[in-house]
């Protein structure tokens, strides 16, 4: 599969590069800590832009191409910054039988965006997923942390409209005050 | 540091409050045993109910019993999976052992009020099979369907104990297996043990593991490494996790008792990222374990040194594969090895590995500390024990259960799964996941062991049963699998990378149904090339779905080429819709179509122009009259 490379401008805090540089001196000893060195990134930061890797390369002493390389190999880290919200539709087995496919369709067309996209004002993301393991429920989707099963596609629509209901609300509070 | 005599009282602190939850002991009995607890609260913390909120239900639980005063006569845990997934999230209450299904955080007051304070237990929530004919009489756990036929080894303490509390664990027999290693047996008696119970990998291939630890034992080298593969990536399985959530610490002697026995001092857990609790767990299992001088320098004062470090993986499925998983520890690309040598000569960089499964490490303490011949008396002939399988797809237990070996599919499926629901006919059952086949309906009664399943065209697997109605459609199903393995496949060996993606279009074509008979001849040819010429076992059973699909369903293939025609109704360029005489004329389809496809008068029978039509769906879903027909 073809990984689109960062669109999205880079925009790192030097805090967040003071927090990554000192756990790469604590983890550098490690046998085999590439792989621990960019989970950690990805926790501050959220993805892995290319400039985040070059500070990796640069303090574990391995070549850019050869970290890129791992990067893009594992599924987990992402050269995209997930959405505010981000959706993630299982398509493991037991999901599939229960008719997900149709699921992930309907938010790929309601919030315009393909699977793996990203809308252009970062609100949402949309993702396929393997098994989450709670397949009692399936079909399964999350929206960040929150469990949705037992979906049809008629209730995707809603789903979508809870979390923008909640902005909304939020706004109307604030307006108010 | 404890030591053996520490560990023995630990025991004998903790075990009547923890067999307390087992035996369902009356009051006076309670009383005699000195059990200060007169209720115990066991709220399931695996992954399935918490994401059920089942936390909510336990925070409730603590702030209830407080606020009655009751914190010190009533224990409240929240343990691993109970198994029993479809009814979640699970809540048990002993002594009584009442199982509360679907309980809801607003159900705790009344749980609290009813039960707990006047012993009442709240019948609306307890669970009832279905087949049960008194409603008001639910059986005990141990008494269900779905427990009756379990045999539970692996998954002994998943369910029972607090898995974030050494105490219960130790309080469970636990550490004593590796006690009686290091104190009675040499290595080479423990690999004989091993041997002698005829325990084989659960991961997949069944492979004899004493054999892989004489293997490593009888290795060269200064220095050697104990893994544990809980990479579990098969779509659908979810076992591995389960132990881990439930039972870290049995994982945890299980390494220890395999680095005694083939001389290595370093141990590595390489667990899914995915799975949170279980690294959660895991990460405390092994610090309880460090403070108690289980992990370290010199164990139970014996002088053997061991530890052990969690690597997480990154979604990436091959990493389930032996060399994969190890060139993936080492910070690399996890792409497989060329084999031999093998892992146990050189694996983890560059020195002897012993590489298993989560739920063969399960099953380990246990066989040392009770002997080969009690673990040997279950199963088949050549393979012993138990195996836990993930049940899931259309059945109505979909959850986690632990069975003899030389089960039958049918006494899993119909006894303990509760059959298909909605009335509908069983067609197959897929398992070993992506590398795996189907089990059709005349080989329900084949006892399930390694050997068998190969006989009968499907794998072991790591353990995920899927079982299949009459509204899946095979071609679709092997496409689905195949469509995985092209996602996961490495791209390191030209097989696997090439070849899966040929089969991929070939299968396309023929769920769009412009794929010929002579295709299918070239399916089944490039299948096997796959077959024997990848590197790893990935691109090796890459094709078993569809080499056991076309086997067992060649007439839905060649419904599919003949007659282009789903027979399952599920391959969208095949289905036709079609509104039968139930039409009221409604125009209430009309109105939904995107594409203006549907037209007709009011209360008239209206038509669908399969030209225009798209197959959306929308139509079939809007209809309130049945009267749109999938062909």
């Amino acid at each position: 599969m073809k990984v689109e490379k960062t669109t999205v401008p880079f925009n790192g805090t030097p805090e967040q590069e003071k927090e990554l540089r000192q756990k790469l001196q604590e983890i550098k000893k490690i046998d085999g800590c590439e792989m621990i060195a960019l989970q950690q990134a990805q926790e501050i930061y959220g993805y892995l832009p290319i400039e985040v890797q070059k500070i990796i390369a640069e303090e574990l002493n391995v070549s850019l191409e050869k970290l890129y390389g791992v990067t893009t190999f594992y599924a987990q880290f992402k050269l995209n910054p997930k959405g505010r919200r981000h959706v993630s539709v299982c398509l493991g087995t037991a999901c599939y039988v229960k008719g997900s496919q149709a699921v992930i369709d309907k938010f790929s067309e309601l919030l315009g965006i393909p699977v793996g996209g990203c809308t252009a004002d970062r609100e949402w993301s949309l993702e396929a997923c393997r098994c989450i393991g709670c397949c009692g429920l399936a079909p399964v989707a999350t929206v960040n942390d929150e469990v949705f099963g037992n979906l049809t596609e008629d209730k995707v629509e809603g789903i979508i409209k809870k979390f923008e209901g909640i902005d909304e609300a939020i706004e109307e509070v604030t307006k108010e005050n | 540091m404890k030591t053996i005599k520490d560990i023995e009282a630990i025991k004998k602190q903790t075990c009547d409050i923890v067999e307390f939850r087992d035996n369902q002991l009356t009051k006076e009995e309670r009383i005699a045993k000195n059990i200060k607890y007169r209720h115990t609260v066991l709220i399931c913390g695996g992954t399935g109910c918490t994401s059920n909120h089942s936390n909510d239900i336990y925070k409730r639980f603590q702030e209830q019993i407080a606020e009655k005063g009751l914190t010190g006569d009533v224990q409240i845990i929240r343990t691993g999976c109970f198994g029993l997934c479809a009814v979640g999230p699970v809540v048990i209450v002993y002594p009584e052992g009442s199982f509360y299904s679907y309980v809801k955080e607003s159900d705790v007051d009344e749980i609290v009020s009813e039960h707990i304070l006047n012993d009442r237990p709240v019948a609306r929530l307890l669970y009832k099979e279905k087949a049960a004919a008194d409603h008001h009489a639910a059986p005990a756990l141990s008494e269900t369907n779905f427990y009756k036929k379990q045999h539970r080894v692996a998954l002994r303490n998943c369910g029972l104990i607090n898995p974030e509390n050494i105490d219960e664990y130790i309080g469970r027999d636990g550490y004593r297996a590796l006690a009686k290693a290091l104190t009675e047996m040499t290595p080479q008696q423990v690999i004989d043990t091993i041997l002698a119970s005829g325990l084989r990998g659960r991961g997949g291939a069944g492979f004899p593991t004493g054999r892989k630890w004489q293997l490593c034992h009888d290795a060269k080298g200064d220095i050697k490494y104990v893994c544990c593969n809980a990479d579990e990536g098969d779509p659908g399985a979810f076992m591995d996790r389960s132990v881990l959530e439930g039972d870290p610490h049995a994982i945890l002697e299980a390494m220890s008792i395999a680095a005694y026995a083939i001389g290595a001092h370093q141990g590595y857990i390489y667990v899914r990222a995915e799975y949170p609790i279980a690294v959660e767990r895991c990460k405390i299992a092994i610090k309880q374990a460090r403070e108690y001088g289980l992990l370290g320098d010199d164990i139970l004062g014996t002088g053997f040194k061991f530890d052990i470090d969690i690597r997480l993986g990154a979604g990436a499925f091959v990493c389930g594969e032996e060399t994969a998983l190890m060139t993936s520890i080492e910070g690399k690309r996890g792409e497989p090895r060329v084999r031999p040598p093998f892992p146990a000569n050189k694996g983890l960089f560059g020195k002897p590995t012993l590489l298993n499964n989560v739920e063969t490490y399960a099953n380990v303490a246990q066989i040392i500390l009770k002997g080969a011949d009690w673990f040997n008396a279950v199963g088949t002939e050549k393979s012993k024990g138990t195996k836990v399988f993930a049940l899931g797809g259309k059945i109505t237990n979909t959850g986690l259960v632990e069975v003899p070996m030389g089960t039958t599919l049918r006494e899993i499926v119909e006894d303990i799964g509760g059959g298909v629901p909605n009335g509908k006919k069983f067609k197959a059952a897929q398992t070993g996941g992506p590398s795996g086949g189907c089990i059709t309906a005349e080989n329900l009664d084949v006892p399930i062991d390694y050997d068998n399943l190969i006989k009968i065209g499907s794998m072991m697997g790591s353990g995920g049963l899927i079982v299949m109605d009459e509204d899946t459609c095979m071609v679709d199903i092997a496409k689905f699998f195949l469509e995985f393995t092209v996602d996961e496949s490495c791209g390191k060996c030209t097989p696997c990378r090439v070849g899966t993606r040929r089969l991929l279009e070939m299968l396309t074509k023929v769920t769009e149904g412009t794929a010929t008979l002579e295709d299918l001849d070239k399916m089944e040819e490039l299948c096997y090339y796959i077959k024997d010429n990848a590197l790893c076992g990935l691109g090796q059973t890459a094709p078993n779905p569809v080499l056991s699909t076309l086997k067992n369903f060649r007439k839905e293939y060649e419904a599919h080429i003949v007659e282009r025609r789903c027979p399952a109704g599920v391959c969208k360029k095949l289905i036709r819709y079609e509104i039968n005489d139930n039409c009221k004329g409604c125009t209430a389809c009309a109105r939904k179509c995107p594409v203006y496809a549907i037209s007709g008068t009011v209360r008239e029978k209206h038509t669908i122009d399969p030209n225009k039509c798209i197959k959306c769906g929308v139509c079939y879903q809007t209809c309130k009259f049945k009267a749109i027909e999938k062909k």
